[in-house]
């Protein structure tokens, strides 16, 4: 997993529109990177829905919530409306997993990223970073809210 | 200003807590569109514990949760807020405004005070301070179970 300090891996994957999204594009915000294994599996779907219940609150730190799976911007979209979400979801599709295997959240094994949260500064340098012990365990809102409040 | 967020122990149960039962408390963040929280609800109410009902509405996820939320709460300044939770859950698929005009009759509630309780800025309040102290205590999911003497111990 990519650690504190370290430079974020710039990344160009489209979103559930199909509309091309940079981490670089976001420099001069933070930038919240939630990385999930994949849309419409129960657990994640309750991650980004609690996630989506506190997006105004992250926002009004400066932040941008970003979610990142290797689903197609066509699951994305379906999942978006499913959850009554409006979370961008960036597709990371082809090659499949590039962008989380950059950032060492990709779990080769079973072909998708683990729960992982990284928080990039607004000079695109990873200012935190949250692992799950398990893909079905879901790191909390707080913990969000707990590295905006120490980073600062 | 935003709300604080970060980390925080579960609050103890408090005289402003929604309780119900006998024995040893048992904190229940629930949401009341939720199917999960129906299945679990006719067991955690079964009258083994004292429930200490907390709020926790994903509205992303069950578009109608706020209202039934408010519909609770209003419930409760009438004194019937286990009876309005009660009948939410034991009949999920009947939750337009309607149905809750005919829930509050059916509960002997004023219902010109229910209408205009549910729909103040005093009940949404209350709701959302709840569901703060889940997001601080890290609820993922409903419903989500606490036991006050275990969580708040040193």
């Amino acid at each position: 997993m990519i650690a504190a300090g370290e430079p974020a891996p710039d990344f160009t994957l489209r979103n559930q529109d199909g509309e091309k999204v940079s981490l670089s594009d976001l420099q001069g915000h933070k930038v919240l990177l939630v990385f999930y294994p994949l849309d419409f599996s129960p657990v994640c779907s309750d991650q980004l829905s609690i996630y989506q219940e506190v997006k105004p609150e992250i926002e009004a730190r400066g932040v941008r919530m970003i979610g990142i799976s290797v689903d197609s911007g066509f699951a994305h979209k379906a999942f978006q409306e499913a959850l009554g979400i409006d979370t961008p979801l960036l597709a990371d599709f082809e090659p499949k997993g590039e962008v989380a295997r950059a950032y060492g959240a990709y779990i080769e094994k079973v072909g998708h990223a683990n729960r992982s949260l990284v928080l990039v500064d607004e000079e695109g340098v990873v200012e935190w970073v949250h692992e799950s012990p398990t893909p079905l365990e879901i790191p909390g809102a707080n913990l969000i809210f707990d590295a905006l409040a120490g980073g600062s | 200003m935003a709300p604080e967020l970060t980390s925080a122990a579960v609050p103890p149960p408090g005289p402003e807590d929604h309780r119900r039962g006998k024995g040893p408390e048992l904190i229940v963040y629930a949401d009341l569109g939720c199917p999960h929280c129906a299945m679990a609800w006719a067991e955690i109410s079964s009258g083994e514990a004292t429930v200490v009902f907390r709020h926790f509405p994903v509205a992303s996820k069950h578009p109608r949760s706020p209202a039934l939320h408010a519909a609770a709460e209003a419930a409760g300044l009438q004194g019937r807020f286990f009876e309005m939770v009660d009948s939410l859950y034991e009949d999920r698929g009947r939750v337009d405004d309607p149905h809750l005009w005919q829930r509050a009759e059916a509960l002997g509630l004023d219902l010109e005070r229910f209408e205009s309780d549910r729909r103040g800025d005093a009940v949404v309040a209350r709701v959302r301070r709840d569901f703060e102290s889940g997001i601080r205590a890290g609820v993922t999911g409903t419903p989500a179970l606490f036991n006050p003497g275990a969580t708040l111990s040193p």
